[in-house]
């Protein structure tokens, strides 16, 4: 797994907490995010949106709103050429998917969740826009809906697909575990409920579509994936060469823009009109109907030795994937494949079904979920620990898994597992505890560990490329179809190339995630990009330089392979240099390329049999360790985090300010997924379409992160990175629901632990 | 109507519909897009300027009202072309991830600091409640605004 970098042993560039490339832009607000855009006679875009959870389109009539002046276009079902979008493993792979899962671009004859798009307008303003669709006539005959999973599944329920309310099952099942559980020193059982949240990014989901020369779609919009220009063009029956799609800089993505979202209605509606067409979606309007992080019901079985040792577990997942499928059989399966935990168990079985309701649908949130599992088998882990009096990171060091060791799905774990350092130096990092500062204050502490993979299932068969040049005065162009969702991804490639190229990293210049310009890249989704954008530039970077020193050799007099580049010089090891632009002079007169494009394949898969355990599923996994401090008013259930830590192995960190970032933002995240957040549905209606009701954490609510960032030198990605985005945000929750059971002694099962969930479990209600 | 108001420190007078926002004005009709939206109703702290010093959501500010007031936005912070040293600490503390919430947390931190010359992290999380923040967990623009406070931002 160790790999051998190219030139010398110490980086320069690479491992420094460089200033990101991007950060100078965004203290000025110069950088133009997707709603920061207009073109002359530029119109504006809203769309009609289904009132109701469940209910027939009995008239749709668009004849009053088409007719107002200024209206320029207004369109339904009937006007898009194939009303049919792909909603399955988005990105190079299209064809790949475990479904074939669909959705209609705009209703037809029926709406299956609050929020439907039925109908889009465009028209001069904003306002006339909203007029208009204000101006459509819709009767609806609402028929019954489904709103929970288990009455989906449940015998007589409406059926919210004709192919039945079973979306997808996994079975994961390895050893014996009826056996074991009956021979374990102590069965501890537990049932868990998550609950649905929202990415709730600030920057709500916009673009601005054009039509370009040559007659190409231009789509300029916030999205994680630029791929969907291929959907565009089939729901515009159009060839996919005539769509473009241009990912701006985003104001936040967290899985929330991996689907479509704007860019098939302004394709449809620019195409329409021949003009330049805006869509910003409000916040209400993006609170209320985009995809959702999927509620989970876990129930847990573990068995353990008197020891302390994991023998067994048994699991049951169910999920709510709302009305369309969308990714929801990928969020299973990574819950199926995580749902042991980074640890040895033999005896496994894993039971997980997805059903379809009536409620906004589910799809990609950061986590995906191997997310909602941790709250489950860390709260098991904490509970056996208690059930036998063990130390909560002892019964974690006894049961960690190894490099070598076989994951229930039969995944063999060949890189280095750090989860026993991880635990102890994020326990350690609290410090002295700290004294309650009242009678009534408990103060408690809290572990969780997790492990989440990055990259792209095995059998998608990921790749990346990316395009790195000189220009002749010796400055660096790097380009590559990665989308920069904030994370610092652009920014990371420009330290890669300058590592490897000698480049100062002021010099660089980086053009990331644009269909037609740049190199595909695949989406900024899955913690991929580090690891496979990264892992192209790595490559194409040292094919480039290989191919620069070649024409410097003769030049110097020195072989190759005893060349280095560095400071905009190749150098020799006796101090004579050769200037960039020189060498780029002569690479132009013997007609040598200045410029390369590569491509990273992934190690490849094929399909797993899970049940029988039969393989690879995932290229590798970052593991992480957090430890929470928190008190408890116990007079009225309040809980507050004192001290919080979090350990990732990341491998390397190629930025590491980054990468603290990442742990801390993602933690956060987490904790607003345990302590507060939660999209509260009626009926499958939404009740907190606003950051008045929908609540996420702000910097008052809670304390700083401690970010802890081990570098195990092992890992798939460029110098050995792992990857860094998803895994901070799963472990939060369960370590302060274990925190808070040190502090009082309740066990909260049910997210988010809200004060008054805690003042039940505290019996401060009477009955 | 007309809208009179000091742009960062020019005069402007525009007409203006009665309801139009100062965050409509400003992005829809000048085309100030420094001013970024995130809610429209005054809960995200995005669209965060300074009304005579003092933070503002402009969703929540009638145009027609502003009666010649000082509005300053994140265009305003800078020196001849140089960062505001504030501005200089959120880069080198890596306080930027998407950015999207960064001009209204500088315009909100400043006008606090206006007013508070030495507060400690607790006062300053205290402060940016008002302005949230989906990516960085805030750890690290509570650093950006203590090294700014201290003036350690400078000294490397």
């Amino acid at each position: 797994m160790t790999e051998t970098v190219l030139t010398r042993p110490e980086l320069r560039v690479v491992g420094q907490p460089v200033e990101r490339h991007d950060a100078r832009d965004k203290v000025m607000a110069a950088t133009a995010y997707a709603a920061d855009w207009a073109l002359p006679g530029m119109l504006h875009a809203a769309v009609l949106r289904s009132p109701h959870p469940s209910a027939r389109i009995v008239r749709l009539d668009t004849t009053r709103a088409a007719a107002m002046a200024g209206v320029a276009a207004v369109l339904t079902a009937q006007d898009v050429p194939r009303n049919t979008l792909s909603t399955d493993v988005p990105g190079q792979t299209t064809s790949v998917g475990p479904l074939r899962a669909t959705l209609h671009v705009l209703a037809e004859d029926r709406v299956r969740h609050e929020g439907e798009p039925i109908a889009l307008v465009a028209a001069e303003t904003l306002a006339l826009a909203y007029a208009a669709v204000e101006a459509i006539d819709v009767d609806y005959a609402p028929t019954a809906g489904v709103f929970t999973p288990e009455d989906a599944l449940g015998a007589n329920a409406p059926p919210v697909h004709a192919s039945g309310n079973l979306l997808a099952q996994w079975r994961i099942a390895r050893g014996n575990v009826a056996a074991a559980l009956a021979t374990a020193a102590v069965v501890v059982e537990g049932e868990y409920t998550t609950q649905m949240v929202d990415a709730a990014y600030l920057e709500p989901e916009s673009g601005v579509a054009w039509i370009d020369s040559d007659g190409v779609i231009t789509i300029r919009l916030s999205t994680q994936v630029i791929e969907h220009f291929r959907d565009v063009a089939e729901v515009l029956q159009v060839p996919q060469n005539r769509v473009r799609v241009i990912g701006t800089y985003l104001g936040g993505g967290f899985g929330g823009k991996e689907d479509v979202t704007v860019e098939a209605y302004l394709g449809l509606l620019t195409l329409k009109t021949g003009r330049p067409v805006k869509m910003v979606w409000t916040r209400h309007e993006s609170l209320l109907s985009r995809a959702k992080r999927h509620p989970y019901r876990l129930r847990y079985r573990t068995g353990a030795t008197a020891g302390g040792e994991i023998v067994a577990q048994q699991i049951d997942l169910l999920a709510d994937a709302g009305a369309y499928a969308y990714l929801s059989a990928l969020v299973l399966l990574y819950s199926s494949v995580t749902a042991a935990g980074p640890y040895r168990v033999p005896n496994v079985e894993v039971q997980a079904r997805v059903a379809y309701t009536n409620n906004p649908p589910t799809s990609a949130m950061r986590g995906f979920g191997a997310m909602q599992t941790v709250f489950g088998y860390e709260s098991q882990m904490d509970r056996v620990a208690r059930a036998l009096g063990v130390d909560p990171v002892a019964v974690r060091r006894v049961n960690a898994l190894r490099r070598g060791d076989t994951l229930p799905v039969g995944q063999v774990l060949e890189t280095h597992v750090a989860i026993p350092e991880l635990a102890e130096r994020a326990w350690a990092e609290l410090g002295p505890p700290t004294p309650p500062r009242a009678p009534h204050v408990r103060v408690g502490r809290g572990l969780a560990c997790n492990f989440q993979s990055y990259g792209r299932i095995v059998w998608l068969h990921d790749w990346a490329s990316a395009w790195v040049g000189f220009e002749m005065d010796g400055s660096l162009v790097v380009r590559c179809g990665c989308p920069d969702v904030g994370g610092g991804q652009a920014s990371s490639l420009c330290q890669i190339a300058a590592e490897i190229l000698g480049v100062p990293f002021a010099r660089i210049s980086v053009h990331v995630s644009d269909s037609a310009l740049t190199p595909l890249a695949g989406t900024t989704t899955a913690s991929r990009q580090l690891y496979m954008s990264g892992n192209a530039v790595l490559k194409t970077a040292r094919e480039l330089r290989v191919q620069l020193l070649r024409v410097a050799s003769p030049m110097l007099g020195v072989d190759a392979e005893a060349l280095d580049m560095e400071d905009d010089h190749v150098v020799t090891r006796d101090g004579r240099s050769l200037a960039l632009p020189e060498l780029l002079r002569e690479c132009a007169r013997v007609g040598v390329p200045r410029s390369h494009l590569g491509v990273y394949h992934a190690p490849a898969g094929e399909p797993v049999d899970l049940a029988k355990g039969s393989g690879k599923v995932f290229p590798d996994y970052t593991f992480g360790a957090h430890a929470a401090e928190v008190e408890v008013d116990t007079e009225t259930g309040v809980v507050r985090v004192l001290r919080y830590a979090a350990a990732h192995d990341v491998g390397r960190a190629i930025n590491p300010q980054s990468v603290e970032g990442q742990i801390q933002g993602g933690a956060v995240q987490g904790l607003g997924y345990g302590l507060m957040e939660e999209v509260v549905l009626d009926e499958g209606r939404n009740l907190t379409t606003s950051f008045a009701t929908y609540l996420i954490p702000t910097a008052a609510d809670v304390p700083d992160v401690q970010a802890i960032v081990l570098e195990s030198g092992e890992g798939l990605g460029p110098f050995n990175a792992r990857g860094i985005g998803e895994p901070p945000i799963g472990p939060p929750a369960a370590a302060i629901a274990n925190a808070i059971e040190a502090a009082t002694g309740a066990r909260i099962t049910r997210l988010p632990i809200t004060a008054e969930r805690v003042a039940r479990a505290l019996g401060l209600f009477t009955p | 109507m007309i809208a009179r108001f000091v742009l960062n420190g020019r005069p402007r007078e525009i007409d203006v519909r009665p309801e139009q926002t100062l965050l409509e004005l400003l992005r829809d009709t000048l085309g100030v897009f420094d001013v970024k939206e995130g809610c429209d109703e005054g809960v995200c702290g995005v669209c965060t300027v300074l009304l005579e010093g003092r933070p503002a959501s402009a969703c929540l500010v009638l145009a027609a009202a502003l009666r010649g007031r000082a509005v300053t936005t994140v265009r305003g912070l800078e020196r001849n072309g140089d960062l505001h040293p504030l501005q200089q600490a959120f880069v080198k503390y890596g306080a930027v991830q998407c950015g999207f919430c960064t001009p209204g947390m500088l315009l909100t931190t400043l006008a606090f600091l206006e007013r508070h010359r030495h507060p400690d992290r607790e006062a300053i999380r205290a402060a940016l409640e008002g302005n949230l923040c989906r990516c960085t967990g805030y750890t690290k623009i509570v650093d950006a605004v203590e090294a700014y406070v201290r003036g350690g931002y400078a000294r490397d």
